[in-house]
């Protein structure tokens, strides 16, 4: 780990003035921002990350969870995830987001990591976090070993001829199928980001991963009021029982009316570059019946422009049973 | 071999372990525990290429850092011999180039500088700023393997003649992925020179090799090197034999004259600690119509380092596994640009079985038959490899019990028959061995005044309840309680005790504590008969006894306890030392001894979801005299969930081009977790093995692995209708 000054923001601006004294929000940047630490702290170690300043932003009061006046439910950016999957008002009416965030890391993960945290964690491809591998995540025009190599656990969706890394968060996915917004707040003011657009595609520069600019503070994210007789469901895959990343996961929402699918939100983790939501395939599902034939069409179109590597090929029929069940289970 | 003496008490007892308490309180003092005045940190680096020769190593930069004492490297410290191991001695250690022998890389990392300073953080930091200039060549790590050297292991018969006209045949071909050893606590050293002796504080699962070898590699007498492994965080062989970093520590406080402490990382216990290595195996089998086996080949090879020839022994348990006239093992290497690979539980036996008891399962499909009922119709009456009886065999017993536990005679045999709330259940079986053998193992033994003793030995525990059965063994013969048993182990001033391997120590020490018992009882009747106005002064000591702690006229009722007599005595103790022959290795043994064992394993498949999970597991052992159920059933569950990481999860890989392990951490090497295990139902057949010691006690550590995965992935296929044939199995092949 490379020696960084560790300080505690007296207040918001005073830690956006401090993020802001970094060239870039992304990769490389100098000044970090720190809630639960269990991304940042590890990569540091790693030498991943190399931050010359660490900004505590704990003590800034953007813990709470509570439902906001339009009935939004507001999720402050230092909730703790377990808070968060815990909260009265998650497990009533955003099922699916509670589920998910059950299933990723461990109990003492989730009372340490964070509602922002969780959005900005990083890949886990192997090469990314290994100093002595290539990665052109880590320095744009390095090249990919993961291409030629380890590869099984990464996506299929998103990805460029310089980065199939995949976005590992259980809870972003459940929140892009809620429609979610990221609040942030900059050095010029604040501004709404919907999640559906805050991550970006590799392309060629796979070290810009997010919208945010130097100095942007996330303060909270909104989840627009549940619809009204919606149903829920968060399915996640894996080699072993727990404790896991997933191969594939899916949160699925969904409202019948007349025993036909009125409304049918969906996304998909540990496939692609980013949390990914097909608006296409929530298309097909609607006003149909909520049986295999529809889920599977809408599973089909989801996936529609995979591309697996040497190792993953098998995430795609993988990936599609996992919809259809969620769906199953969710209609059911 | 003497048969038990009267009252059994200790033995067979439920204990807890008389180290918990030290141990959940946090007082145990492991390895990385030790911290001595002036102590400095060591950092290793190690190459990051797998293939090629170190052309500059330029510490300048790591070694203006803050902190740092010194950035060591090929030629800061006098070179250190290399080793030719023996068992005997014991000599051993699987990688036998010391550390900066020579500049060419011959593994991923393989250590090339050390950075020595005051804080462990510091020593990283001037670690990670050390740049090394490399050669580099394109490294083998190619996972398919072809055999050198191959030879044969065992032969009987015609083996390729009779499976030419054998009436129903299978050939099939298995392999293993390379596992590497997890246990919690990496490997360590605290390394203290005082300028004439050198100690080692070592994570070391047999201090007295560790001691001879690090004496020779740094030409030190051995009655200079000092090594102490007082509690060890567990090792599953990949702590048997020394590794490079205990004599870097060693040759840095050497150098510097302070101590120094080396803890290895997690990643590094991917790189030059040992692993299991990746095994391919072709078992043929001919059989006759009925089922009865008349052909059995096995041929397997493993992958070995550039240097070292480490033989993973997949043909120990074919021989006497089962009854067939005709039969040909043979084993071979293939050398890669990987790390020397060492035991891991199990070694040999536990591939083997996976591969012979995979086969006998699809020789049971083949044939139409129950593999249980095959199982039976090949049990043989003696060791047919070795033309020699078993010293004690009931497999069959395991067999049938564990069918009955687990209510095997409900099975239908068609695939993906059996289901149970919406899942397809998959049962499947098999059978296992491993050897019981004894170890060179000295004891001594301390009876005080106070009514105590104390009994020592430079043998380990490891973790699978040593300690307490050692308390067991000696409260036992000496008629009181445990809690009187002082045990002192893990350090070489102590006599020179057994490896903590091979499931051998519990067998080792009962005839040398045996012996120290008996030594002192002789001291103590000496003294007693010499001594004045003691109840048995003047008497003829062949007329006296000592048995159950107590000394005792042969024809009178007299008899008094030690601490009675040591009273009267006014000595504060006595001390007596014994020391017990070793039988592994033994070139023609008159018995075969061996423990067996047999699983029962429920999957459920969801396919849907391409869900599998172990939903249960009964599993009996025949492991001779079980001394305390606790401690034994504790390292067999132990030993199944592994099982269940070998044949489900685990798998250490290689990358291609630059032969790193690249998934060298605990979130992508992949073992199992609590909620992967389901309830494992455990039973013990106890017939004790009298041949083998005299409490009839075989060691447990392996068994429960053997076996294991072979039951798991034969379950598998009676769901799923998918033979797997490579481990770890991956959800994509059920698809």
């Amino acid at each position: 780990m490379q020696t960084f000054d560790l300080v505690r923001a007296s207040d918001r601006p005073a830690a956006i003035a401090a993020g802001a004294e970094s060239a870039t929000a992304q990769q490389g940047a100098s000044v970090r921002f720190l809630a639960g630490g269990t991304t940042l702290i590890d990569l540091m170690k790693l030498g991943v990350e190399r931050p010359e300043r660490v900004v505590d932003i704990n003590r800034l009061g953007l813990d709470e969870i509570r439902k906001a006046e339009n009935g939004d439910l507001f999720v402050g950016a230092t909730a703790r995830n377990s808070d968060l999957a815990h909260h009265p008002l998650v497990r009533a009416d955003y099922a699916a987001l509670s589920q998910a965030i059950l299933a990723g890391a461990s109990t003492q993960l989730r009372n340490a990591a964070t509602t922002a945290g969780n959005l900005l964690q990083r890949t886990r491809c192997m090469y990314f976090r290994d100093l002595a591998s290539a990665c052109n995540k880590r320095k744009p025009g390095s090249g990919c070993p993961a291409i030629a190599g380890a590869n099984r656990m990464l996506a299929i969706l998103g990805t460029s001829n310089a980065c199939i890394a995949n976005n590992p968060s259980d809870m972003a996915v459940a929140m892009l199928a809620y429609d979610a917004v990221v609040h942030v707040q900059g050095v010029a003011g604040g501004r709404q980001i919907p999640l559906a657009d805050f991550y970006v595609l590799p392309g060629q520069r796979p070290d810009i991963e997010t919208m945010l600019a130097p100095g942007e503070l996330i303060t909270h994210v909104t989840l627009p009021p549940p619809k009204t007789g919606e149903r829920s469901v968060y399915l996640k895959l894996r080699d072993r029982a727990s404790y896991e990343f997933a191969l594939v996961s899916t949160a699925v929402a969904v409202t019948l009316a007349d025993g036909k699918i009125a409304n049918a939100r969906f996304a998909l983790g540990g496939v692609g570059a980013r949390p990914w939501r097909v608006r296409k395939a929530e298309d097909v599902l609607r006003g149909s019946a909520p049986d295999e034939r529809a889920f599977r069409n809408a599973a089909d179109t989801c996936l529609d422009g995979a591309r697996p590597q040497s190792h993953n090929g098998f995430k795609i029929e993988l990936a599609k049973r996992c919809i259809v069940h969620a769906f199953k289970q969710v209609t059911s | 071999m003497a048969q038990p003496q009267a009252a059994i008490t200790q033995i067979g007892q439920a204990r807890a372990r008389i180290d918990g308490p030290l141990k959940v309180t946090g007082t145990a003092r492991f390895t990385s525990d030790h911290n001595l005045p002036g102590m400095l940190y060591a950092v290793p680096v190690g190459a990051t290429i797998a293939k090629g020769r170190v052309t500059a190593i330029d510490i300048a930069r790591a070694r203006q850092m803050p902190g740092v004492r010194a950035i060591m490297k090929r030629g800061d410290f006098p070179p250190m011999s290399h080793i030719t191991p023996n068992f005997v001695e014991p000599l051993m250690a699987d990688e036998t180039r010391p550390p900066f022998d020579d500049d060419v890389i011959r593994y991923y990392g393989q250590y090339v500088a050390l950075a020595v300073a005051d804080t462990f953080e510091q020593a990283k930091a001037a670690a990670d700023a050390v740049t090394v200039s490399y050669a580099a060549e394109t490294p083998n790590v190619d996972p398919h393997l072809a055999a050198e050297n191959t030879k044969v292991v065992s032969e009987r018969g015609d083996a390729e003649k009779a499976y030419a006209g054998a009436a129903v045949t299978l050939d099939a071909q298995y392999a293993i992925a390379p596992e590497t050893h997890n246990p919690i606590e990496t490997h360590a050293t605290v390394a203290n020179w005082d300028g004439d002796e050198l100690t080692l504080y070592e994570t070391s699962q047999a201090v007295v090799n560790h001691r001879n070898v690090l004496a020779d590699m740094l030409g030190l007498p051995r009655h200079k090197v000092r090594v102490i492994a007082k509690f060890i965080g567990s090792g599953f062989g990949g702590k048997l034999w020394p590794w490079s970093q205990s004599p870097l520590a060693a040759a840095a406080s050497i150098k510097l004259g302070q101590p120094v402490k080396l803890v290895l990382s997690r990643p590094m216990m991917f790189h030059a600690v040992g692993h299991r290595p990746r095994i391919e195996q072709r078992v043929r089998l001919g059989a006759t119509r009925d089922g009865k086996l008349v052909s059995l080949q096995h041929d397997y090879v493993n992958t070995t380092s550039i240097l070292d020839d480490y033989e993973e022994n997949c043909g120990e348990a074919t021989p006497h596994m089962y009854s067939v006239p005709n039969l040909r093992v043979t084993s071979g290497l293939a050398k890669r640009n990987i790390g020397t690979p060492t035991s891991m539980r199990g070694p040999g036996a536990v591939p083997g079985l996976f591969a012979t008891e995979s086969a006998m399962d699809e020789l049971a499909v083949k044939l139409g038959m129950d593999p249980l009922q095959l199982h039976l119709l090949n049990e043989p009456r003696l060791d047919e490899g070795l033309g020699v009886p078993f010293s004690s065999r009931h497999l069959k017993e395991c067999l049938t019990l564990g069918a009955e536990k687990f209510g095997w005679s409900n099975r239908d045999p068609h695939v993906g028959a059996m289901k149970r709330d919406g899942m397809i259940l998959g049962w499947g079986m098999a059978a296992c061995s491993w050897l019981a053998a004894r170890l060179d193992c000295s004891v001594s033994v301390e009876l005080r005044q106070d009514g105590t003793a104390r009994v020592a030995s430079a043998s380990q525990d490891i973790g699978t309840g040593t300690y307490t059965v050692m308390a067991q063994m000696a409260a036992e013969m000496l008629g009181i309680a445990v809690e009187r048993v002082e045990v002192e182990i893990g350090d070489t001033k102590l006599p020179p005790g057994a490896v903590s391997g091979g499931s051998m120590l519990t067998a080792s020490l009962v005839a040398p504590t045996e012996e120290a018992i008996a030594a002192a009882g002789k001291a103590l009747i000496a003294r007693l008969v010499a001594g004045e106005n003691t109840p048995f002064s003047g008497a003829e000591p062949q007329t006296l006894a000592f048995k159950q702690g107590r000394i005792m006229a042969k024809d009178a009722q007299t008899s008094m306890p030690f601490a009675a007599a040591l009273q009267t005595l006014q000595i504060a103790s006595i001390s007596g030392q014994g020391t017990g022959q070793g039988t592994f290795g033994a070139q023609r043994p008159k018995l075969s001894s061996h423990s067996f064992g047999a699983h029962f394993v429920e999957v459920t498949w969801r396919p849907e979801i391409a869900r599998l999970r172990a939903s249960r597991v009964v599993s009996v052992f025949d492991a001779g005299r079980i001394l305390n159920p606790l401690a034994a059933r504790n390292q067999i569950e132990g030993a199944i969930v592994m099982g269940i990481g070998m044949a489900l999860l685990e798998g250490t890989e290689y990358d291609a081009a630059s032969g790193a392990p690249i998934n060298a951490n605990l979130a992508d090497y992949v073992v199992a977790t609590n909620a992967d295990v389901p309830a494992l139902d455990v039973h013990f057949v106890e017939y004790p093995d009298y041949n083998l010691n005299a409490l009839g006690a075989r060691g447990v550590g392996e068994i429960g692995l053997a076996g294991a995965a072979a039951a798991l992935t034969n379950a598998v296929y009676h769901a799923t209708g998918i033979r797997v044939r490579e481990l770890p199995l991956k959800l994509e092949d059920l698809l």
